[in-house]
């Protein structure tokens, strides 16, 4: 038997490596918004024959878009960023375009949004986020009624929950200033379909302790909980395998518009997996043995929890 | 219990007769003759949302009434431009959700919708002494013509609304195209009043400005008394079948501003459609391998339950019907992950079973008798998250997150199903009939 739950600090610790810099980046950059959360245009145009960059940017700044941000998608599509514009303005920048280029212009994708719905819409995201961690806190209390403590059992779900989001979003943040990967709706449905598998693979572990719990063979909880981690770890690798599999071909083949969101939930998956593991269960061990003290020994001059240095 | 479970049996192979039947793309599904919905970000099109500026409605009416009758105006309009399948909804209580599927060069589409279309006639605004005004531009000032109306009392003012909804295009004697329109019987009576007051018996007649949207389009000078037709002319092919759509399907109440717009090229939608499908059957099928390799007996069943689940839901997303979308078939293939899980977790808990020296038969049972608590409550997680997604999606029309929302909560609820009911019956008839008495087989002496 693997002695996971043993090795709880180390995990925490992997996962503070792992946090951190997004966190750090998040601070710093924050996340790059696409245009589904600020006001703007977003357009992938694809020129026959192909046009040079500095040529199209130049008549970019002809038709009046200075601050357009132009980007190579693949050979000869660039992607547009500007400002909201009107229909009218949108045939007059694909005719200006087309005529000081000598190049016929098609566009691939186009995406406008006004300022009134791009703040709706991080309102609506922020409310959904919310929700739906209280939604998933409640019920695991519920599933979990007749242990006791049953909010224990959410809390430490929901934790390891804003472990992978977090791991998500910082991954994103990073990608923002790196790749100018930018956040949008799809990002958010990511992130709570992440929230929501975080919760499912949490939910199959803590059900075993549970069960494990009630059956009353193992008196001690930490060792229950490793018996259980154990005893559920093939399935939990199986699933989150064959998951990755399936997220891995649609990331490398699937269709573009899509990319980015298929990374945020191939990342939420391994993350997942990982947390539900090392993160949730043993938060519980954490919780049961009052380790706070040890919990924040990371600090310099808080004595440790001598009981569990013995334990 | 033999007896249930025949039933069962029969029951699985039944539904999955007729889930093939109308999936298998034979005359499109050969008892339900309708092909999959595709999403804009599949087949291409554009996605608009109009906000209504009703500070400058009708006070008389309520916001509801203006809206409603905008939104049927406007899909009279998109009627008109022949669009296949738009979607025209309100949204909140001041916006309107248009989806026009498959075309290719929106622009003029996009003006035609959302155009007021208000047509006006005006006259010359002339001093006491019956000279035109002019502006500070040295243009002649416009103000609108009004006659009596029939109920002898009001002054009404000459516009689009008294219009025949029969206005159509024709080609003048030189080949330039002109919009000939009839008056009813209201209008007809108003512009014959008015024209004998401007051609004033042909001394010094004077010009009627046509107005669409305060856009002067011709001023005509009028040279006869006309009461029950005309015709409009001094514009492109383009304007003039514009105008016919927008004067037929009456003038918008309020004027509309695209607020967001979301176009995909047809191309680029049947690419990604293509894309996906290759990768979601790759990423399918490394999963089955796995199965099969790694849970043997079990995990071809799991496979042939997972066909069975795929097919059973890709029947039920033609038949509500369910828009798919790029982000819904993910939703779809990540389902068919929650499948395979249900049934990991009923075959790992059936090795143990028959770790602890139980039969084949008290193993299946035992498993998922076990495995079925952890299943239910983990799915539900799912569930809690969908139904938010759904309204998260619903709140600013983002037809990608509801559709991602819709397949993903009715892949778990069918992948529940496969898992307890498909998965569950083959395994209990592989073992009543005795066809597999090898543990080997079953993973009871592996690892």
């Amino acid at each position: 038997m693997i002695n996971i739950i043993g090795k709880r600090y180390w995990f925490f610790l992997i996962s503070a490596i792992v946090i951190i810099p997004g966190i750090v980046s998040m601070i710093v950059f924050g996340l790059k918004p696409s245009n589904d959360f600020q006001s703007g245009t977003a357009m992938t145009l694809t020129f026959n024959p192909i046009v040079e960059e500095s040529a199209l940017r130049q008549s970019m700044t002809d038709a009046g878009y200075q601050d357009a941000t132009i980007q190579h998608a693949s050979t000869g599509d660039y992607f547009i960023s500007i400002r909201e514009i009107s229909p009218a303005e949108r045939v007059a920048l694909e005719n200006s375009l087309q005529t000081s280029l000598k190049s016929t212009l098609t566009v691939d994708n186009y995406a406008t949004t006004s300022a009134a719905v791009a703040s709706q819409t991080v309102r609506y995201a922020i409310i959904a986020v919310i929700v739906a961690a209280l939604g998933i806190m409640l019920y695991i209390s519920f599933a979990f009624r007749k242990m006791p403590r049953p909010t224990r059992w959410g809390f430490c779900a929901i934790i390891a929950l804003l472990h992978d989001l977090l791991v998500v979003i910082g991954i994103f943040s990073i990608l923002g200033w790196a790749l100018g990967v930018k956040i949008d709706a799809l990002f958010i449905t990511g992130m709570l379909t992440v929230a929501g598998y975080s919760v499912h693979d949490t939910i199959v572990v803590f059900d075993r302790i549970r069960e494990n719990t009630i059956k009353g063979t193992i008196k001690d909880f930490e060792q229950v909980v490793n018996f259980s981690i154990n005893e559920t770890f093939v399935r939990s690798l199986n699933t989150s395998l064959t998951v990755t599999f399936v997220l891995f071909a649609l990331f490398l083949l699937g269709g573009s518009t899509i990319h980015y969101f298929i990374l945020v939930l191939l990342i939420g998956v391994i993350t997942g997996t990982y947390s539900s593991i090392c993160n949730a269960s043993a938060l519980l061990v954490v919780w049961e043995n009052h380790e706070w003290r040890r919990f924040i020994s990371w600090i310099p001059g808080v004595p440790k929890n001598k009981k569990t240095e013995a334990a | 219990m033999r007896r249930r479970e025949n039933i069962l049996f029969v029951f699985v192979l039944a539904l999955l007769v007729i889930a093939l039947c109308i999936v298998l793309p034979v005359n499109n599904g050969l008892i339900f003759h309708k092909d999959f919905q595709l999403g804009l970000d599949l087949k291409g099109g554009s996605y608009l949302l109009y906000e209504a500026d009703l500070s400058k409605k009708d006070p008389s009416l309520t916001d509801a009434q203006v809206m409603a009758a905008v939104q049927t105006k406007i899909e009279r309009r998109v009627n008109s431009t022949g669009t296949t399948e738009p979607i025209i909804q309100l949204q909140g209580n001041n916006r309107i959700l248009v989806q026009l599927p498959g075309i290719k060069n929106i622009s003029d589409a996009i003006d035609a919708i959302g155009a007021v279309g208000l047509l006006e006639f005006k006259e010359e605004q002339l001093d006491s002494s019956g000279n035109v005004m002019n502006d500070a531009n040295g243009q002649p000032i416009w103000i609108p013509a009004t006659a009596l109306g029939s109920d002898g009392v009001t002054q009404e003012a000459l516009t689009g609304k008294y219009l025949k909804p029969n206005v159509a295009l024709q080609l003048d004697s030189l080949g330039k195209p002109e919009v000939a329109f009839e008056w009813n019987a209201e209008g007809a009576k108003l512009f014959g009043e008015i024209t004998t007051v401007l051609y004033n018996n042909g001394v010094n007649s004077k010009p009627l400005g046509i107005f669409l949207d305060n856009q002067l389009i011709s001023a005509p000078t009028v040279q006869a008394v006309i009461t029950d037709k005309g015709v409009i002319n001094n514009m492109t092919l383009v304007e003039a079948k514009k105008l016919i759509l927008e004067l037929n399907s009456g003038s918008l109440d309020v004027p509309l501003k695209v607020i967001q717009q979301t176009d995909v090229d047809a191309t680029l939608g049947a690419d990604s459609l293509r894309k996906s499908l290759t990768a979601g059957l790759i990423g399918i099928a490394c999963v089955a391998f796995f199965m099969i390799v790694y849970y043997r007996i079990p995990g071809l069943v799991a496979t042939v339950a997972l066909g069975i689940y795929a097919a059973i839901l890709l029947a039920i997303f033609k038949i509500i019907p369910i828009t798919l979308t790029l982000p819904g078939i993910a939703g779809f293939v990540i389902s068919t992950g929650m499948a395979v899980d249900a049934n990991v977790l009923i075959f790992e808990r059936m090795k143990e079973e028959l770790k602890r020296g139980l039969t084949i038969k008290m193993a299946v049972q035992e498993g998922f008798h076990r495995a079925w608590p952890s299943i239910r409550d983990s799915n539900f997680s799912t569930l809690i998250t969908c139904i938010i997604l759904y309204w998260f999606g619903g709140t600013f029309g983002a037809f990608m997150v509801k559709g991602f929302a819709v397949t993903l909560a009715l892949g778990v609820l069918i992948s529940l199903f496969s898992a307890i009911t498909v998965t569950r019956t083959f395994l209990t008839q592989m073992v009543n009939n005795g066809m597999m008495t090898n543990l080997t087989l079953y993973g009871g002496k592996h690892d």
